[in-house]
């Protein structure tokens, strides 16, 4: 008894010396790293909101205007098709994206031979840059001598444009987008399913369960907050869609496949509003922030849902 | 009797189970098709002649193995400098990558310090921020010390890695503490046991690390097209964006091309699959 209420304030000190002593060898070791993590990404989140109120042309010195760059941003028809064409382009990807990520998940997560070169097929298109995938879509996609339009012919389908057309320029690049990221996003939904305990299918198999029923009843419930993951990453990956879109179509026809990140581009590096550029930047921080907020107060409501 | 139904019903089960995994088999290999297609297609198309491009029906293969192709692309255009300009902004940024990185997740999983807890969140929640949200203000820097139209401007930024951060601190909370308090009562500093003890067992998880870091640089259009305007400072992706600006028509030379800048990648891929894969499921940790 007296022990014990002998060695508490020994403890208690030799945790605060320990705490002392490891400042100095912790900012030592951690300096490289606060350095760089300060000046290339804490102090730029500052510094664009900082030039979103300004007008600046990298020449001069940024003029301070106000909430003028935020007024624009309202009222630029430009902004409205940028978002509309962002919108639209996440409803295609990311649903018909992950339908196809979690069944080929499912089909991957048995005994089944050749598992190894089935993985690293679907993981290839991931890995590999998106310039060298654009390249070679492109040429699939050529509407005269395209891969993709000879495979079709034999359906009878005859003659589509594909990105040169208005209407069908941004599935083109939803396309191609679905199809370099489903590898990634079936390898997330594996490493889900391989959490699953078995004895939950057992259980169920017990009960009579075909295999349906454990489908909808244990492998979806269970993988709900992989699901809720991926869905999330997924829209906000979607909205920062670029390198496909000024690879493959530089936004047009028109503006028909010119999304948000894409006008951010243009405004800051080919018409040099650096300041507008930066409001459209924050647009996009705002955006992904809400998504990110309204995975953590809707997480749960989800999660029931599948 | 009850053997009897319960053979019976085991038999049901396991002609549904070969029925499935049959349709699985038969629908994996479509899919795997469709995943591959656009590869054979480039590397096919890689080693035709160009008048056997433009045609329909397309050929699947040449009438010969047009090898001049893939020396063109070192003829006609600079690849072989674009390949160098990857090779070094890549190699420099994983080896700092893994310093920092390393390092930061040291301190992170085992020092006690001020603000530890908040520096983390700090670390953590920028993970979130698109790289489109800092990129202005990092042109704007890296102009001001004069470095854009270099490859001081693809190097110095991403040396320094929240997610390599991230990683490397949960693989170090998974080793044992009773190993560095042994060692701190024989009179080890913390860089000592990072060194000696920390460090070499962490092996897999900077493979991993390096693994992605490097597909990362080594794919990566988006910062080289803002800050390289110099054909000489060209990296690969760039330089292949150029080419096909350039030559446009000539499929074979540049599918030629294509397939060359994969490689690295891919032999990395082959090399370590394992590696990739443990990558992605971390990934998919970061919550």
């Amino acid at each position: 008894m007296s022990s014990s209420a002998s060695q508490l304030p020994i403890i208690k000190r030799q945790k605060r010396r320990k705490l002392d002593d490891d400042t100095p060898w912790a900012l030592l070791m951690l300096a490289p790293n606060i350095i760089g993590f300060l000046m290339f990404m804490v102090l730029p989140i500052f510094a664009t909101l900082f030039f979103s109120f300004t007008e600046y042309d990298l020449i001069g010195t940024p003029k301070f205007v106000g909430l003028e760059n935020y007024k624009t941003l309202l009222s630029d028809p430009i902004i409205g098709i940028t978002l509309k064409n962002t919108l639209y382009f996440t409803v295609l990807t990311v649903p018909i994206g992950m339908v196809f990520a979690l069944l080929l998940a499912v089909m991957l997560d048995q005994e089944i031979g050749m598992k190894r070169f089935y993985r690293g097929a679907y993981f290839l298109p991931s890995i590999t840059s998106m310039v060298a995938v654009s390249i070679v879509w492109q040429w699939i996609f050529n509407p005269e001598f395209g891969l993709l339009n000879y495979v079709l012919s034999f359906f009878g389908i005859k003659g589509i444009a594909w990105l040169s057309s208005s209407s069908t320029s941004l599935i083109s690049i939803a396309i191609v987008n679905i199809w370099k990221n489903v590898g990634y996003n079936m390898m997330l939904f594996l490493a889900g399913l391989q959490g699953i305990s078995t004895s939950y299918y057992e259980a169920s198999e017990l009960d009579g369960a075909n295999r349906w029923q454990q489908f909808r009843y244990v492998t979806l419930p269970m993988l709900s907050p992989t699901t809720f993951f991926i869905f999330i990453m997924s829209i906000i990956s979607s909205f920062q869609v670029f390198d496909s879109v000024v690879l493959m179509t530089k936004g047009g026809p028109g503006r028909s496949s010119s999304v948000l990140v894409h006008y951010l581009y243009q405004n800051a590096f080919q018409y040099f509003s650096m300041g507008y550029a930066c409001a459209i930047a924050y647009l996009l921080f705002f955006i992904v922030l809400l998504v990110t907020l309204f995975n953590m107060r809707f997480e749960k409501k989800i999660k029931e849902i599948f | 009797m009850t053997n009897i139904t319960k053979s019976a019903f085991q038999i049901k089960r396991n002609t549904k189970r070969l029925i499935f995994r049959v349709l699985s088999h038969i629908i994996l290999t479509l899919g795997a098709i469709t995943m591959l297609m656009p590869f054979f297609w480039m590397l096919t198309t890689s080693f035709k002649d160009i008048s056997e491009v433009f045609i329909m029906p397309p050929k699947w293969f040449g009438a010969r193995l047009v090898w001049e192709n893939y020396l063109q692309i070192s003829s006609r255009f600079d690849y072989f400098a674009y390949f160098m300009n990857s090779i070094k902004v890549s190699v420099w940024v994983v080896f700092f990558q893994l310093l920092t990185s390393s390092m930061a997740g040291y301190v992170f999983a085992r020092l006690n310090f001020i603000f530890k807890n908040q520096m983390f969140v700090l670390y953590l929640s920028t993970m979130m921020v698109p790289m489109h949200v800092i990129i202005i203000p990092n042109f704007i820097q890296m102009s001001f010390y004069g470095l854009v139209n270099t490859l001081w401007s693809l190097m110095i930024p991403p040396m320094v890695s929240a997610f390599g951060t991230f990683l490397m601190r949960q693989f170090f909370l998974t080793i044992p503490r009773d190993l560095d308090e042994a060692a701190k009562i024989d009179g080890c500093t913390p860089p000592g046991i990072f060194l000696r003890i920390c460090l070499p067992m962490a092996g897999s998880t900077l493979a991993t690390l390096a693994i992605f870091s490097f597909m990362g640089i080594w794919n990566d259009y988006f910062t080289p097209l803002i800050y390289i305007s110099n054909a000489i400072h060209y990296t690969l992706p760039l330089g292949l964006a150029s080419m096909k600006g350039m030559y446009a028509t000539d499929w074979p030379v540049l599918m030629a091309a294509t397939c060359v800048s994969i490689l690295p990648v891919l032999i990395a891929f082959l090399v370590a699959q394992d590696a990739f894969v443990k990558g992605v499921m971390l990934s998919g940790l970061k919550e």
